[in-house]
């Protein structure tokens, strides 16, 4: 009846798993209790569950993405924690619990952190920058979404109904086939990460189709923002690159749960196969993540240097370069494969040549600086960190390029502070700093300078000390993923990494505090003028937080920098341009389509990972009934009338006016 | 006395109703982006033009999938751990009659999208119909198929070379099968609510799909099963 599922699926005997999951259990059911009792359910449903606006959409996947950054910070701190302790000792992680931490670390990291609030930041962002009322497809947009959430719940399920596979977070075969790893682990990673996958393939369809066809009038593509630009490359690359994920975990798959013989080490299958389709997929996927990254520092350096970006031409060349070439150099993650001294050769070259376009674009951040008036707010304080930590990540990558160091340093600890180097340092640093930059777009107010200044200061000094030692540790032999460690010298490495790791705690404390003091201090942090950086592209033309429908009337963006261009004209003309004529808006109706195919999914992947076959046939089911329902609809959009428009922008334009009017009594801008 | 006929003006009005945002009429010379294409700077495009678009993109999103199938399979090819070679399971006359039918259908559908474009609700379902059934006739070839090889102890847990061509076919053959789902949807939803403007959007990207998988299956019948007769 319940294939595999039986009460030894529970933890009983593992304390760790078994209190976490039960905390995470009871704080989700006070929470709904909680939102329960203050009869706030019909306004989540109604506001956000259901909703197909790209804003309160791209909030969701922000959400999502900072719960999953606390989980996997959370992994971390339990691996420093076990390898300093485990030094000529057992530690306090048994070998099968350490190897799940891992594998669950690297997965939740990747998939479930750092590509919801990457999407999240396109979602939100890249609309009100074209000057649009949504993305292309809205109800699509919220399914992906959805769909998402979904895997970050099954992998969460792990924690307490099973076990999360033990195998790294790319499930390498032959390890990763049913003959080796025969428990449901390694089903629970194929199945969330399949889900999951297919929405963030939807979203990449989604944000192409919608910058290529979706821009306001004048928004040509040398016009469009930095931060378009990477949105398009990024979404280009999920659009190439994703369905090689799906194809490889289905076929994983096959092996597992039919006895195909894809990368099995028997009947003739190819396990490096695996290993070159994954990259295939994981290669890019780290510009996937790293180009949005990339836009963000761009208009932030262009923000707060008060300039326009240098180099722009330039910048879009080398985003386009690096969207082309991340599909070139996958091989560099298994050079020991022994595929000969031609092919490694020819992966060390395109693997250094990559690094030529990001090399572009640190210069252009550096001279956007230069002769800038550079104000130095927390977005910019991470920014500053990013290009410092970065490039020094960045010369490792290129160390790490040449395939006679990489033999010497494959899979050690050097690997390990190189790439966290690059994605902390690029990726998160980069999160971090749109978060504080369109924190008052989304919300109407900004967050508190001086938490986000002391969190700042604490993750940088706390990055450093956690990774350099690695980095030397590495150099001397250390090989990762070790669950105990048999040499003394190592310890006081591991020491070290443990101190940095608890600076890196200080730091998420202090940006807690942060969001708690500015919530308290909402009134006194307003941004009552909806531009609150002195920005220079189309989101800061609406009010804060935006309207539901963005621009009252969309844009006509007459040059480079579509905002800064308008408010030039403005504080010269000491006026506003004429009220506009208010038209009605056509918007997108509500659709639970939604959360209700991401329910029968995540019904769908537990029955196939416990072998429930009958419970994944009625998953499908609903799933398709979801869709029929959906299709069936009649209306599609609904009309906002012209008043309610009116009133909402001529509150925007009263606040712009009244800007005006203080510009003018502080004398003529200079 | 002679009927009036105006037959320029007829196909003006046809053109246009074909294609309303003139996205396949480039003029000659520069000309100014028309609006509603989406083109450079006019502002956004149209819901027509926006549905297919996406769609397209999925298309080559999809296509990608497949020649990862397509790449295992040529890796695979020779992996037959001491059981069966490519030139012993092949039947060329069942895979022509499999090709006759889906090109057939590729045709019936668009036939069934002409009949679409001049609203003509009879035909479109006929020529639709007619589409499905010859996919089904595919999908119970390739059904066939599979069982015989499956009773002379041929299936994919045999070794790498079967794994692949299992996988590649069968992902083919589960793609008609979702399409004549989505199909038989579609017939339902035309014979409800006539040609609204999304149900023709959904026809339009229904065609599409059914064509890019024949576009697929000729790469499957060309690589898998012509050369491998000849292996």
């Amino acid at each position: 009846m319940f294939g595999k599922l039986n009460w030894s699926a529970i933890p009983i005997d593992q304390p760790i798993p078994l209190i976490t999951s039960l905390v995470i259990i009871f704080a989700v059911l006070g929470v709904l209790a909680w939102t329960g009792i203050k009869g706030w359910w019909p306004y989540f449903w109604r506001e956000w569950i259901t909703s197909v606006d790209h804003k309160r959409i791209g909030i969701m996947y922000c959400l999502l993405g900072v719960l999953m950054l606390v989980r996997g910070f959370a992994d971390a701190i339990m691996m420093r924690t076990q390898q300093a302790m485990a030094v000529n000792a057992p530690g306090y992680l048994p070998p099968e619990h350490f190897d799940q931490v891992f594998s669950a670390h690297g997965t939740i990291m990747i998939f479930f952190a750092a590509m919801p609030l990457v999407i999240g930041f396109m979602n939100f962002v890249m609309p009100l920058q074209l000057g649009v009322r949504d993305v292309a497809f809205p109800t699509l947009n919220s399914v992906s979404f959805w769909l998402t959430a979904s895997g970050a719940l099954l992998v969460n399920v792990s924690l307490f109904i099973g076990e999360f596979a033990r195998t790294g977070w790319l499930p390498y075969p032959p390890l990763s086939e049913a003959a080796y790893s025969p428990g449901v682990g390694v089903d629970y990673y194929l199945w969330a990460v399949q889900i999951s996958g297919i929405g963030t393939m939807m979203t990449g369809i989604n944000f192409v189709t919608t910058v290529l066809k979706l821009r306001c009038t004048g928004m040509s593509y040398m016009r469009m923002p930095m931060f378009v630009w990477t949105t398009l490359a990024s979404s280009m690359i999920i659009v190439a690159v994703f369905p090689i994920l799906t194809a490889t975990l289905a076929m994983l798959t096959l092996d597992r749960y039919f006895g195909f013989h894809f990368f099995t080490s028997t009947a003739g299958g190819n396990p490096m196969m695996f290993m070159n389709l994954i990259w295939a997929w994981g290669h890019p996927e780290v510009y996937i993540l790293v180009l949005p990254a990339f836009g963000i520092f761009s208009e932030i350096f262009s923000t707060f240097s008060g300039k326009p970006l240098f180099g722009y031409r330039s910048m879009v060349a080398a985003t386009l370069f690096i969207c082309v070439v991340s599909m070139m150099t996958w091989l560099h993650h298994f050079f020991t494969m022994g595929a000969g001294a031609a092919v490694n050769t020819a992966f060390g070259i395109s693997t250094s040549i990559i690094a030529v376009g990001t090399g572009v674009k640190i210069y252009n951040w550096i001279f956007t600086m230069y002769g800038g008036r550079v104000r130095f707010d927390t977005p910019m304080l991470w920014s500053l960190g990013f290009i410092f930590t970065f490039v020094i990540g960045g010369m490792t990558g290129v160390l790490l390029a040449v395939p006679p160091a990489d033999f010497l340093v494959h899979n050690s600890m050097f690997l390990i502070a190189h790439f966290h180097n690059v994605i902390v340092g690029g990726v998160v640093f980069a999160l971090f700093a749109g978060l504080e930059y369109w924190f008052p777009k989304a919300f109407g107010f900004r967050l508190h300078e001086g938490w986000g200044k002391a969190a700042f200061w604490f993750a940088l000094i706390g990055f450093w000390v956690t990774f350099a030692p690695l980095y030397w540790v590495g150099m001397l032999g250390m090989t990762r993923r070790l669950q105990h460690i048999d040499f003394e010298a190592w310890r006081p490495y591991m020491d070290v990494a443990l101190v940095g790791v608890g600076i890196l705690i200080v730091g998420a404390l202090c940006q807690v505090i942060q969001l708690v003091v500015s919530i308290l201090q909402r009134d006194r942090l307003r941004d009552v003028t909806g531009d609150p950086w002195d920005g220079r592209s189309l989101e800061w033309a609406t009010p804060s937080p935006a309207p539901f429908f963005n621009f009252a009337v969309t844009p006509n963006v007459e040059g480079e920098e579509a905002y800064w261009g308008i408010k030039q004209r403005a504080i010269e003309a000491q006026t506003l341009g004429p009220e506009p004529d208010y038209q009605p808006i056509e918007m997108p109706v509500n659709s639970g389509v939604g959360f209700f195919n991401a329910f029968f999914a995540t019904v769908t992947g537990f029955a196939l990972i416990w072998h429930i076959w009958w419970m994944a046939a009625l998953g499908l089911l609903g799933a398709f009934i979801a869709f029929v329902v959906l299709a069936w609809r009649d209306v599609h959009e609904y009309e906002v009338p012209a008043d309610i428009v009116a009133r909402i922008d001529r509150a925007r334009r009263a606040s712009r006016a009244a800007v005006l009017e203080q510009l003018e009594r502080e004398g003529a801008p200079s | 006395m002679s009927v009036v006929d105006f037959p320029a003006s007829r196909e003006a009005i046809r053109r246009r109703r074909e294609d309303p945002d003139r996205a396949g009429q480039g003029g000659h010379g520069p000309s100014e982006p028309v609006a509603g294409t989406g083109h450079g700077a006019s502002g956004p495009a149209s819901k027509r033009i926006i549905v297919g678009y996406g769609f397209w993109i999925f298309l080559l999103s999809d296509i990608v999938m497949f020649s990862c199938f397509f790449a295992t399979f040529a890796v695979l090819r020779n992996a037959t751990a001491g059981g069966p070679t490519i030139r012993e399971i092949i039947d060329i006359p069942r895979v022509e009659w499999e090709t006759a039918c889906l090109l057939l259908s590729s045709f019936t559908c668009g036939l069934s999208f002409a009949a679409t474009n001049a609203r003509n609700l009879l035909w479109t379902q006929v020529f639709l119909i007619v589409t499905g059934l010859l996919g089904l006739a595919f999908v119970l070839l390739e059904l066939q198929e599979f069982v015989d090889l499956a009773n002379r102890g041929i299936v994919p847990q045999r070794s790498g070379f079967l794994t692949a061509f299992f996988s590649l076919v069968g992902t083919h053959g589960l793609h008609v099968t979702v399409g004549g789902l989505w199909l038989a949807t579609m017939l339902a939803q035309v014979q409800v609510k006539g040609f609204r403007r999304e149900i023709v959007h959904r026809l339009i990207c229904f065609n599409l799909f059914w064509h890019a998988l024949d576009i697929v299956w000729v790469g499957i019948f060309t690589i898998v099963y012509l050369l491998g007769s000849i292996a």
